[in-house]
């Protein structure tokens, strides 16, 4: 029976990598799902959701000549998932500032003291090798309401963080 | 009065353009009244085309009232609608429910003016803005056969909101 599995792939960037993987995988006669994928810090990183009746060890088998030839780590698991469950986020966050320690453990756990669920993180360090600065986009679901998230929002601030509080108010129609 | 089937994509009838209405008549108004029905029948539906529903007539009906705390004209029928001016960008997410299972963000103009008929045939004038500007936009959007999938900037993507500067 098939069951989902998740590729973790990572490796210095270079072109090829996705067209390369995707396709030894296809050829294997399996089946992609969701993916997120991007160059973090000069390398190119897939998370990717793969369906096949190989077993994990037949699937690293059949993208292994990729793997190698373009020195990347990968590694299948066995995951309980399936499409079709998208959550709707009614939030957004954004926090930049000077990049310094502790910034983005401090204004995650203030977020999920407030109840907020986050679906999608993307973040970069941005600025110069002297001046670093911390960019953050969060997207989730502010689970008990938006007046503790603003009390949370106030306390992210106090150490000189920006962050910026935005309802996705999403239209259906 | 009847609840009628969304047409989903893939299929690509949603691709084809709408004709204008020529006849302001009671089969009209019945067929009005089946696509109120369906909006509100769909969960969170604050707008419908009737390309949604495979007619392919230019009639859009928008009633974002149930929103709290925004502008609205109420319940808008609009028949033959044409947009004539827009004002301002504003990223903000959008569903169908002709593309179950995902949202997403799309640039739409923050204020515009519009004409249409209503019902009746007679041409009205309307302006709106924020999150009713943007449902007229995405269902006059199906009247061209185009869909929010069409439209989609980067989740990346975020315009830093404008300060306000005094
Ligand atoms: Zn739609």
């Amino acid at each position: 029976m098939s069951e989902w599995k998740m590729l973790t792939l990572v490796g210095q960037d270079k072109p090829g990598i996705v067209a390369k993987i995707t396709t030894a995988l296809f050829d294997a006669g399996a089946k992609l799902g969701e993916a997120s994928m991007m160059r973090l810090g000069g390398n190119f990183t897939i998370m990717l959701m793969v369906k096949s009746d190989q077993s994990i060890d037949q699937l690293d088998q059949s993208i292994d000549s990729v793997v190698k030839a373009m020195s990347l780590t990968s590694s299948f698991q066995n995951i309980e998932a399936s499409l079709h469950q998208h959550e709707i986020p009614d939030t957004r966050i954004t926090v930049y500032g000077a990049d310094r320690p502790g910034i983005v453990s401090k204004a995650t756990t203030h977020l999920l003291d407030a109840g907020f669920n986050i679906l999608d993180l993307e973040s970069d360090v941005a600025g110069s090798e002297a001046e670093p600065i911390y960019i953050m986009h969060i997207e989730g679901i502010a689970a008990h309401g938006s007046d503790a998230l603003e009390k949370a929002v106030e306390q992210i601030k106090t150490n000189g963080v920006n962050v910026d509080m935005t309802p996705i108010d999403v239209m259906i129609g | 009065m009847a609840v009628l089937d969304i047409l989903k994509y893939p299929d690509e009838v949603l691709k084809q353009i709408s004709e204008p209405v020529e006849s302001f008549d009671n089969e009209l108004l019945a067929f009005l009244a089946d696509l109120e029905e369906t909006m509100r029948a769909g969960p969170g539906g604050v707008g419908i085309a009737a390309a949604q529903v495979g007619n392919f007539r230019r009639i859009a009906i928008v009633d974002v009232s149930a929103k709290p705390k925004i502008k609205h004209n109420g319940c808008m029928i609009l028949i033959n609608p044409e947009i004539k001016t827009w004002d301002g960008m504003k990223i903000g997410r959008e569903g169908c429910m002709s593309v179950p299972d995902y949202t997403g963000n799309v640039i739409r103009a923050e204020k515009i003016t519009l004409q249409a008929c209503n019902a009746k045939g007679e041409l009205c004038d309307y302006e709106c803005e924020g999150y009713e500007a943007r449902a007229v936009q995405h269902e006059l959007d199906h009247l061209d056969g185009m869909l929010f999938l069409d439209r989609l900037v980067s989740r990346r993507t975020d315009l830093f909101k404008r300060k306000k500067y005094k």
